[in-house]
């Protein structure tokens, strides 16, 4: 598992009414979430995101509400990863939940500024900032999440425990 | 080995004799609460699962509070598909619109949540049932499908910080000016992926309301769990519901070892604690209300989870008995539950707010989250007894929101800008 892409930084304590506003959660295809992701800081943000990119952000990103609307505008839009100094725990979870990669490496944020080109492998925890030539390394996941990530989430690993084919 | 409350609780749930800060561990569910924003999506991933039926469908609460009544198309498309899932799974405790409220708030008035009890709910104020001696937290969609479908979910213990409250609560200082200092004083994310624990002679003298709105912001800070162990008084409001929903049970409370170890120790002294407003954009912007005295408002809104509760209502009257909202401004009230509701007509106290000029509606999160029945537009200012004041949570992101207590607010609204209760009073 292994992403490249550009960076779009943000700052500190991102919430989820920011990630995806709460008049927009009457829908759950995340799709059409994903059109208003982030819209309350840029509006144009949607449209400048590439698939493949990655987020990259402060201090306890996701904090707030519990909307798994926000994960999946993230990743209705392409993203497959997002690279955060810190998460907030309900975030964090239900990105793994669902399959969107999550990895904690404050120096990697802050050595990082929107457009530059970055290589993530989660399970490494490895995060290397290509247009600058510098590598960080994230604290690995536990043993638990390996599992899970591997998996593709927590829809396949129920599956599993169901014994559902 | 001693254990915190939150460590024996989870370690009951995952039949382990103990559990320490950083595990993971797969912890039986006592009970599994969804929502109408939360539910559908719940839904979707619990038929991919390809589960039949839920694990207990007497251990499972879907209620309707977010957007009811449906406030357009969409939304009533979200509450039929959690109606049809309750009907099709038989869940017990499905609350449609005018029988329930906000659940925070009705869960706990339902006796469904009692001390000891590890309680998952799809929203992330699922934490305010700790303020019962549960053990509460916040998921997601995908997470309550997982639970729906095994009644287990996999919890990572929490490292526990305590909260040593000193004092007791002067005039007008309720549990949420409590909260608003302890997030002033850890910060916005103080508290991520820990439990928070209360205890002191100041939660000790805190009414059962004040303590639910303790416990409800402990989100807030990031927590995972906020809990207030139970004591007599924990145990009787829940007898007492318990009785009243044929819910009677062996009820065993639950407190740390005087050895367990805690990732921290904060004290607070409620003899210095004075009625806290929070301006924008984040709740530890919080401050007492003399700093912001005197801000013009548009718009007071007092309800939610946080704040909708009978107690909240009660001292909103108090101060807005013989008194009119100020002409310029809107002032909103909308009682947490059906029950709330009828108890506050009861009292006189839907009267009053009548009479002051106020604007009740029923039962919703409505406003809070920037539903509907008081959206905020650009440049509006508004005082809410909720709990976020983030960029865009009422509605426009050029719109301010200030947080505070039923007695702010209510003082509030009759003055036009933020004040003091007393300077209304007086």
């Amino acid at each position: 598992m292994r992403f490249e892409g550009r960076a779009w930084v943000f700052g500190d304590h991102i919430d989820t009414d920011v990630i995806i506003p709460a008049r927009y959660l009457v829908s759950t295809d995340p799709a059409e979430l994903s059109r208003h992701c982030m819209e309350p800081l840029d509006p144009e943000f949607p449209a400048k995101v590439r698939p493949g990119d990655i987020l990259v952000a402060g201090e306890n990103f996701g904090s707030g509400s519990s909307r798994e609307h926000a994960p999946m505008a993230i990743k209705g839009l392409g993203v497959g990863c997002v690279v955060a100094a810190s998460f907030a725990r309900i975030f964090f979870r239900n990105a793994l939940n669902i399959g969107l990669a999550v990895v904690e490496c404050p120096e990697a944020v802050a050595g990082t500024e929107t457009g530059d080109l970055l290589r993530v492998d989660p399970l490494a925890g490895e995060v290397a900032n290509l247009s600058r030539g510098e590598v960080w390394w994230a604290r690995p996941y536990p043993e638990f999440l390996v599992h899970l990530i591997q998996e593709g989430g927590l829809v396949p690993y129920v599956r599993g425990r169901l014994g559902v084919r | 080995m001693a254990m915190t409350v939150a460590e024996k609780i989870i370690a009951r749930h995952a039949g382990l004799e103990r559990v320490e800060p950083g595990q993971i561990v797969s912890a039986r569910v006592d009970l599994a609460m969804g929502n109408d924003v939360t539910t559908p999506v719940a839904v979707e991933r619990f038929r991919e699962m390809g589960a039949g039926r839920v694990f207990d469908p007497e251990k499972v609460a879907i209620v309707l509070s977010h957007f009811v009544p449906a406030k357009d198309i969409p939304s009533s498309q979200l509450a039929r598909v959690c109606r049809e899932f309750a009907r099709e799974q038989r869940i017990r405790w499905f609350f449609e619109v005018g029988k329930g409220g906000i659940e925070h708030v009705l869960l706990p008035e339902m006796g469904l949540v009692a001390p000891g009890d590890l309680v998952i709910g799809a929203d992330s104020h699922s934490c305010t049932y700790g303020a019962l001696g549960a053990f509460a937290t916040g998921v997601g969609s995908t997470d309550l499908a997982a639970v729906l479908a095994l009644g287990e979910i996999w919890l990572r213990v929490p490292e526990t910080l305590r909260v040593v409250w000193r004092g007791r609560p002067g005039p007008w200082v309720m549990g949420k000016d409590m909260a608003l200092a302890l997030i002033a004083k850890i910060g916005d994310d103080g508290a991520r992926y820990m439990c928070v624990e209360h205890v002191g002679e100041g939660v000790e003298a805190l009414s059962m309301d004040s303590r639910l709105t303790l416990s409800n912001m402990a989100i807030e800070a990031g927590a995972k769990a906020g809990i207030i162990p139970a004591d007599s008084r924990t145990l009787e409001y829940v007898a007492e519901r318990q009785r009243a929903s044929g819910l009677e049970r062996e009820v065993e409370p639950v407190v740390s070892d005087p050895d367990a170890t805690f990732a921290g120790v904060v004290e607070l002294d409620l003899s210095e604690l004075g009625p806290q407003v929070a301006a924008p954009f984040l709740p530890s912007n919080s401050g007492p209300v003399q700093q912001l005295a005197g801000t013009p408002v548009d718009q007071v809104f007092i309800g939610s989870c946080t704040n909708g509760k009978l107690e909240d209502l009660r001292v909103a009257a108090a101060v807005l008995k013989g008194r009119k909202v100020h002409p310029s401004i809107r002032c909103i009230v909308i009682p947490a539950t059906q029950r709330v509701f009828q108890r506050a007509l009861e009292e006189g106290l839907i009267a009053i707010f009548l009479e002051a000029g106020c604007q009740v509606e029923g039962p919703t999160c409505g406003p809070c989250l920037g539903g509907y029945a008081g959206v905020l537009g650009p440049g509006e200012r508004c005082l809410s007894t909720s709990n976020r004041n983030y960029r865009g949570r009422m509605g426009h992101p050029e719109a301010e929101v200030y947080l505070a207590n039923p007695a702010v607010a209510a003082a509030t609204a009759v003055a036009g800008q933020i004040v003091h209760p007393d300077d209304v009073l007086s």
